[in-house]
């Protein structure tokens, strides 16, 4: 935000309310005329979806609350009557489970982005770091939810991921385990967990919705950053937001609806687990616990470390080494188009997380090609720490970027950028 | 010029188009959200219900649930019936049956608040604010509704007090001569 | 997702066991990919055929009930639609049909003088009424197995319908030698660890079909495979209905949408 104002109050009402609420000429300035890049592509888009995921999730997930019940001998049978009862259930919870995964590859797509262009380095490194907040919200969030169909999986999952805080023991005796215990209500998971989970996942999503106010008040300070990831510098090399990104966003955010809703109608349960419908059982695990697609790389480090309370903070090191991502970038140049040797390993590191999650996705003693999973995991997990620990800051100092064009204006327009725009 | 203006025509009918075609989404999509609230299948199931009235001795009264509401199940004694009769429709407060069985413009004769005479079937929902009246209470022998004091006859037509209506007779049927289902 | 690379890893995977498994003394006993058997209510149009729900409804009732809940159906269920298509009064007849433990009767019994649970007949809003009063009983009954809930069996089994189908006509195969089959058990190579709980379930002509369908096991396990699908996915005609619509309506709005990008951005590149 620039920090003028280009509202004016048409009417006499308008003029009276912006003295006492100026909330039409916010919404004026930080909707309709903020001026935005005019080069934003299609990976800018994904702001707007995750805001339209968000909201979804929270509007399909407070009529999911007027028929759950969350209690361990009705979750399951609860969630059954809506898929089966209550009108428009099964539309209603599969958006919402569908909804899920659709926020996280959304989410997942905008942070690929964001690591691409460079959108973290100064002055940005807020937005980015609670960017990285969201994301960590969004995983307690989905996990809590994960649990409340209180199927095998739920429970399983609830189980695994809570016991790793009893890692905790290994370094203060007894104390994870009375993490464990407290976080239970329980000796093992039950329906106090269940019901604590409930309140937690009600709970999140609007502290999240919260989170993502801060996120974007810190993006209209700065302003977007662009693929060309330089400055604005004058004003035609930016458009006002509206219609212009407005309608962009419309555009493919239907794009993503179609993409959402082609899953919710036609594979309402590809991103499910067929245990998850086999009603909870504290007596029996599933043969393979696997957790959600969107938490399998971090899974797969997980089970690449043989020993507890390491694998636990690898695994909760990955997530904390982004917060220092703005730092350990000591390029002068932000967007990754302009760094020839950053952009492979940037590819690299792209498809390592996929390698991740699909080591995450196998058996513990799965084998491919000969070669035990466990050891291409264990070499993902290395490249995971090693791109941000050691080929982020060496790279941006070792090398040569591509010359930076002159301003956005030149670079969309040409030379003639120097004519009027329109 | 003339080509300007066919061209800000064509986008204003371009936005005009996409907003209306967003808008009518927007409202389909917007009633599973609404119809969710409406009762569910399994509700709905439940919405009959079959009362013996075998074991219900004159004079006496059972209270079953139907719909979520009491349903006063009375078996009138020759002498109430006789009572019934005798009151004149004109005099009544609301002169409407208020029998879901019967036409919605039936005279509050006694005949017309049930199928057969001896036997009253009522949704024992007040009709002034929706509480329970106590049975075999009030002035008219029949019941008498304690939040704000509306008092019904035998036949469950009210006498006297706010309420507006007689006492709701439900859609019923004779299955046997000892069996109803209502709903 | 897993269920995908799950089949095509147990195709790599089985091929060369199924190959080896006469001479080697070790067997792998992961279960087989399930066979490929065609259902008219797969692909984004599918329906489930009414013939084949009333019909394996049948088997069901006939044959799987003896052991098997069906939890989640309720009789109403019965004639609504995108199911098995029966009347009002059809489904009214099938509920009374079966007896429900009744509510404690005037003196405060819930069971009569021997000790029996009292029960009124069913009614549309009554679940189908589990074969035995819990899972003890279950257990009891079937040597220590528990006979799980069909009503969700195709949804909570990767492989879905196929694997149903797969285990019910799975029994013919001879075990390989050297594979040895679990005393009370049976083997089912179709089922993991290859030994199952579950006698052969169908024999052919085990039921009537009243539409002169001949009763061939595989025809028995096709119908019920389709019946025990929609119990698990009642709504799935609904769905796939609806999301056609959805989908029609998104590519018209998308289309509308891209015009009007085009239009606002025509001058700016």
């Amino acid at each position: 935000m620039s920090g003028q104002s280009s509202y004016t109050p048409r009417s006499g009402l308008s003029k009276w309310i912006d003295q006492r609420l100026p909330l039409p000429r916010f919404i004026n300035d930080t909707m309709m005329t903020f001026p935005t890049p005019r080069n934003l592509n299609i990976w800018y888009t994904f702001g707007g979806i995750l805001t339209f995921c968000l909201g979804v999730q929270i509007i399909t997930g407070i009529v999911l609350a007027m028929h759950y019940v969350a209690n361990a001998g009705m979750a399951f049978n609860s969630v059954e009557s809506i898929m089966r009862d209550v009108n428009y259930g099964w539309l209603v919870r599969f958006i919402h489970s569908t909804g899920a995964s659709m926020f996280f590859l959304a989410v997942y797509l905008h942070m690929f982005r964001g690591l691409y262009y460079g959108s973290y380095k100064a002055p940005r490194e807020l937005i980015w770091i609670i960017g990285v907040l969201i994301y960590l919200l969004m995983m307690a969030t989905a996990f809590f939810g994960y649990v409340l169909p209180w199927g095998q999986m739920s429970f399983w999952g609830a189980t695994v991921i809570t016991s790793l805080f009893s890692s905790i023991d290994q370094i203060v005796p007894h104390l994870g385990t009375a993490i464990t215990t407290w976080l239970w209500g329980d000796f093992a998971v039950g329906d106090a967990t269940l019901n604590r989970f409930f309140s937690l996942h009600y709970l999140l999503p609007f502290i999240i919705a919260g989170v993502v106010g801060l996120h974007i008040w810190a993006l209209h300070v700065p302003g977007n950053n662009n693929p060309l990831g330089i400055d604005v510098k004058s004003p035609q090399d930016t458009v006002p937001f509206h219609p212009y990104y407005t309608v962009k966003d419309a555009f493919y955010l239907c794009l993503y609806v179609l993409l959402f809703a082609v899953f919710v109608f036609y594979a309402p349960d590809f991103f499910g687990n067929p245990d998850n419908y086999e009603p909870a059982n504290a007596l029996v695990t599933p043969p393979d616990i696997v957790p959600e697609w969107y938490l399998l790389p971090f899974y797969a480090m997980l089970r690449a470390i043989p020993q507890k309370l390491i694998g636990v903070l690898v695994l909760g090191g990955a997530i904390v080494t982004l917060v220092f991502i703005p730092w350990l970038d000591t390029s002068r140049v932000r967007s990754c188009r302009f760094r020839p040797l950053m952009k492979q390993f940037f590819w690299a590191f792209a498809v390592d997380c996929l390698i991740l999650g699909y080591c995450g996705s196998q058996g513990v003693d799965a084998v491919l090609f000969g070669v035990p999973l466990i050891w291409l995991a264990r070499l993902g997990t290395l490249y995971y720490f090693g791109y941000f620990w050691v080929l982020m800051p060496v790279i941006g100092l070792i090398e040569t970027p591509k010359p930076l064009p002159a301003s956005i204006a030149q670079s969309v327009l040409g030379d003639s950028a120097t004519a009027p725009a329109e | 010029m003339a080509a300007h203006t066919l061209d800000a025509t064509r986008r204003d009918f371009l936005y005009v188009a996409s907003g209306a075609v967003g808008a009518v989404g927007a409202a389909a999509a917007a009633w599973p959200f609404i119809d969710q609230m409406n009762p569910s299948a399994a509700v709905l199931a439940l919405s009959t219900v079959e009362v013996d009235l075998a074991t219900i001795q004159p004079g006496q009264q059972v209270v079953v649930k139907w719909r979520g509401h009491p349903l006063f199940v009375r078996h009138q004694t020759p002498k109430e019936i006789e009572a019934a009769d005798a009151v004149q429709v004109s005099e009544l407060p609301d002169p409407v049956a208020r029998n879901s069985n019967l036409p919605d413009n039936a005279p509050a004769t006694a005949a017309n608040r049930g199928l057969k005479k001896e036997w009253l079937v009522l949704i024992g929902v007040c009709t002034h604010l929706g509480c329970t009246p106590t049975g075999f209470e009030g002035d008219y022998g029949g019941w008498l509704c304690h939040c704000h004091g509306s008092q019904y006859d035998s036949t469950g037509r009210v006498r006297k007090g706010p309420a507006p209506a007689n006492l709701q007779v439900p859609v019923y049927s004779f299955l046997s001569d000892t069996r109803i289902k209502v709903g | 997702m897993r269920f995908v690379t799950k089949i095509i890893l147990a195709g790599l995977v089985m091929a060369p066991v199924a190959a080896f498994a006469q001479t080697a003394p070790a067997i792998s006993t992961t279960r087989l990919a399930p066979k490929h058997e065609e259902f008219a209510f797969e692909g984004p149009f599918g329906t489930y055929d009414r013939g084949a729900l009333q019909r394996g409804f049948q088997v069901y009732k006939e044959v799987c009930s003896a052991c098997h809940n069906l939890d989640h159906i309720a009789f109403h269920n019965m004639y609504e639609p995108g199911g098995p298509g029966f009347t009002e009064a059809q489904a009214k007849a099938i509920a009374a049909g079966y007896q429900i433990p009744a509510d404690p009767n005037d003196k405060g019994e819930t069971m009569d003088e021997k000790g029996v649970r009292l029960t009124r007949a069913g009614t549309l809003a009554d679940h189908f009424p589990p074969p035995f009063p819990n899972e003890e009983a279950a257990r009891a009954n079937n040597s220590g197995a528990l006979p799980p809930d069909l009503s969700m069996i195709v949804k909570a089994r990767a492989g879905g319908p196929q694997y149903v189908y797969s285990i019910i006509t799975g029994f013919s195969a001879k075990p390989p030698a050297g594979f040895k089959v679990t005393e009370g058990k049976y083997f089912n190579p179709y089922f993991e660890g290859w030994n199952i709980s579950m006698p052969p379930p169908l024999v052919a002509n085990a039921v009537t079909y009243s539409d002169g369908t001949k009763a061939t096991i595989e025809q028995q396990a096709h119908d019920v495979t389709v019946f025990l699908s929609w119990a698990s996915d009642p709504k799935m005609e609904e769905r796939k209905r609806t999301g056609l619509g959805v989908l029609i309506f998104l590519v018209v709005l998308s289309g509308l949408l891209f015009l009007s990008y085009r239009k606002v951005w025509a001058n700016m590149h």
